[in-house]
């Protein structure tokens, strides 16, 4: 291969790396906007969370000396699960399900407020500083191309990620589409009032959207915060809106859509960084939303609304 | 009515006059400011500032204060933010505070320096090193650190007379610091006869350089000035070790800091920065080092000693002019010179120092720093 055709391999290699950790989170926001037609912004914060309370446990379980490096990251990600997890129920329980029958306008600055208090709250429980962990994971599992001009590598950490996020995905597909619960969600997103007549408690796959959507970004959290190797409370407002860019993009709503949203996004900021002066990437991703919306306003895998009489 | 109304007004006035003297009287404090981040990410620095400026007052208080007054600092956050930075200036103005150590980062400095200006109000900051804040003609503003242009310069000569690279990429963080630095670095190094091969600006805050780093990989460089704060440094220095880039990194004094090599780990070994000289490691400032330590704080860092001197400054112009008037005092400062814990100080016209205090370090993994060869 040619130095330019690896170039290129490496950065798309790079993409799809950030890129699925966009479509983690990304699955939150178009789960919830499916079914309630509302968007979580305070869905950012939970995978700040779950990345902070992957590194308390990480941090912990270091110190506590001679536990394998396996163990350690499943005890992590299981606690950053279950504590996300719980976050998510409890926001949607607190903040959005009393408002669920009022304004959309009100219950999406109910959702920025809790974004903001929580937030807040971990700066003030965690302090405002970046908190760093040292490398657990390092190596790489190929290097190729000639050492003089140009190598690629991919490695052992971009590889974890690849692989979790798509034992993620499949789990999160085979519910949707083979479990009850799954047909209940479809159901509920096809038409909640009409779901709930036949006898579903609406109430409960509703509060379960917000617990996968928060579970998955908690597991985004820990992926994350094991590959940059740093958390800070801020965190979650970037990557939040990134993934929110992601769902539009892919088409809110649709999970599908939410996966290849993401990656869409991390191959296109790469690609702007590697031809392009890197201080565009964010310029030319943002730029592709808005002609996305302008031409095709249901994103690429959304179905237009049905006008439900 | 009316007349109740009058007497009554009257009653108030003097009551307010007396209360009015009495605060004079009673005015044995000096307020001085802080002004820097006292959160956000390199709410660190705020920090250095605090140490250095708490342990000028402490001696000073303890040995019979200033003119009979004793001093006291007191904290305003601008958490580097350009706007919370106007607040907090406005804010100091309005508590009546008229002598200010601060601010800290060169983006919230400047917009603050117009109030102080316009309000009468000393300012002397103790870490930003950006060129424009005196180039105003201001005269209520000085500093006890040097210019990024000096600092710049140094890093050029340094790499160009020692390191000699041969394919230099200049990145920054398109903040007014970082990147004034890296374009007076570039200029220096293209007066010097080497184009830089790079430069590029990333974003603050960004976390992910991997696509950044494959492009220095494809263009061979095997040295980075990076012009900005640790946090990016750091993740820059950790993601190109995790993908075999080796190049010899070098920054300015906002990646010293013990932080750098914790998001770093191993990858901070070795990289070069300009930083101020290292005043705790002067044997003239052993007991003020003692004095810091004995508190449980650190230091060692860069702007400690040059917030400690802002303090000396002001302390010293106070007992010599028998004044806490800010504009006597600026006057008296520009034209005198001060024995600081930085060393002697004198200043030029501007209001900046006339002697450099910049050398170049190498930083190393346990988060210490050594003179460079």
């Amino acid at each position: 291969m040619t130095e330019a055709s690896l170039y290129l391999l490496q950065q798309i290699i790079n993409g799809l790396t950030i890129g699925s950790t966009y479509a983690l989170i990304a699955i939150g926001y178009t789960m919830v906007y499916g079914i309630i037609g509302m968007i979580n912004f305070a869905h950012g914060e939970v995978y700040m969370i779950g990345s902070y309370i992957s590194f308390i446990v990480i941090t912990g379980l270091l110190a506590m000396g001679h536990i394998a490096l396996p163990v350690i990251l499943f005890v992590a990600l299981l606690v950053a699960v279950l504590v996300a997890s719980s976050y998510g129920w409890a926001i949607e329980r607190v903040a959005y399900r009393p408002l669920r029958d009022s304004n959309r306008l009100i219950a999406l600055i109910s959702a920025i407020g809790m974004s903001i208090l929580l937030q807040n709250y971990v700066v003030l429980a965690q302090g405002s500083r970046d908190i760093a962990m040292p490398p657990l994971i390092s190596g790489s599992l190929v290097e190729f191309g000639s050492l003089e001009t140009f190598a690629v590598t991919i490695s052992w950490m971009q590889v974890l990620i690849w692989v979790v996020t798509l034992i993620s995905m499949t789990l999160l597909t085979l519910f949707i589409s083979r479990s009850r619960m799954g047909r209940a969600c479809r159901a509920c997103a096809e038409d909640l009032g009409m779901t709930n007549l036949l006898g579903i408690d609406t109430n409960r796959i509703i509060a379960m959207t917000f617990v996968i959507g928060a579970a998955l970004a908690a597991v985004a959290g820990l992926l994350l915060g094991l590959y940059y190797g740093v958390v800070n409370p801020f965190i979650g407002f970037i990557a939040g809106l990134k993934a929110f860019t992601a769902a539009v993009l892919g088409g809110i709503g649709s999970i599908p859509g939410a996966m290849l949203g993401g990656l869409i996004l991390g191959v296109t900021e790469a690609l702007t960084a590697a031809y392009f002066p890197s201080e565009y990437k964010d310029v030319v991703a943002f730029g592709l939303l808005i002609l996305i919306l302008l031409f095709r306003p249901t994103g690429i895998l959304g179905k237009p609304e049905v006008e439900k009489v | 009515m009316a007349n109740h109304f009058k007497r009554f007004s009257k009653t108030l006035l003097a009551a307010a006059t007396v209360m009015a003297i009495s605060g004079t009287a009673q005015a044995e404090t000096l307020r001085i400011a802080l002004a820097g981040p006292a959160t956000g990410p390199v709410a660190q620095y705020g920090d250095m500032q605090k140490i250095g400026v708490m342990a000028a007052i402490d001696y000073i208080n303890a040995n019979g204060g200033v003119d009979g007054m004793e001093l006291e600092g007191v904290i305003y956050d601008d958490a580097c933010d350009p706007k919370q930075a106007v607040a907090v200036a406005n804010k100091i103005v309005n508590d009546g505070i008229q002598h200010v150590v601060g601010h800290l980062c060169s983006s919230s400095t400047e917009p603050a320096t117009d109030i102080y200006e316009e309000e009468g109000v000393l300012m002397i900051t103790a870490a930003s090193t950006s060129p424009s804040i005196t180039e105003k003609g201001y005269e209520m503003i000085f500093r006890t650190i040097g210019l990024d242009s000096l600092q710049g310069s140094l890093a050029a000569e340094y790499i160009t007379g020692t390191v000699k690279p041969e394919r230099i990429a200049v990145i920054h963080d398109k903040q007014q610091y970082g990147e004034g630095l890296a374009s007076t670095v570039r200029d220096e190094l293209i007066a010097a006869g080497i184009e830089p091969v790079m430069f590029e600006g990333v974003t603050a805050g960004d976390k992910d350089f991997s696509a950044l780093i494959a492009k220095l990989q494809k263009a061979d460089v095997d040295f980075v000035y990076y012009g900005g704060y640790h946090p990016e440094l750091g993740l820059l220095l950790r993601q190109s070790a995790e993908k075999g880039f080796k190049a010899q990194f070098m920054g300015p004094e906002g990646v010293v800091n013990s932080d750098l090599a914790k998001i770093a780990g191993d990858a901070a070994e070795g990289v070069l920065a300009t930083a101020p000289k290292s005043f705790d490691q002067n044997p003239e400032n052993a007991e003020r080092v003692a004095a810091i330590k004995e508190k449980g704080e650190d230091p060692t860092g860069p702007f400690v000693f040059p917030a400690y001197s802002a303090v000396q400054i002001m302390a010293d112009t106070i007992a010599a002019i028998d004044s806490t008037d800010p504009v006597e005092m600026a006057d008296y400062i520009r034209n005198n010179s001060f024995d600081t814990a930085i060393g002697t100080v004198k200043y030029n016209e501007a209001g900046d120092l006339t002697e450099s205090t910049f050398l170049v370090y190498e930083l190393h993994a346990d988060g210490s720093k050594t003179a460079a060869q």
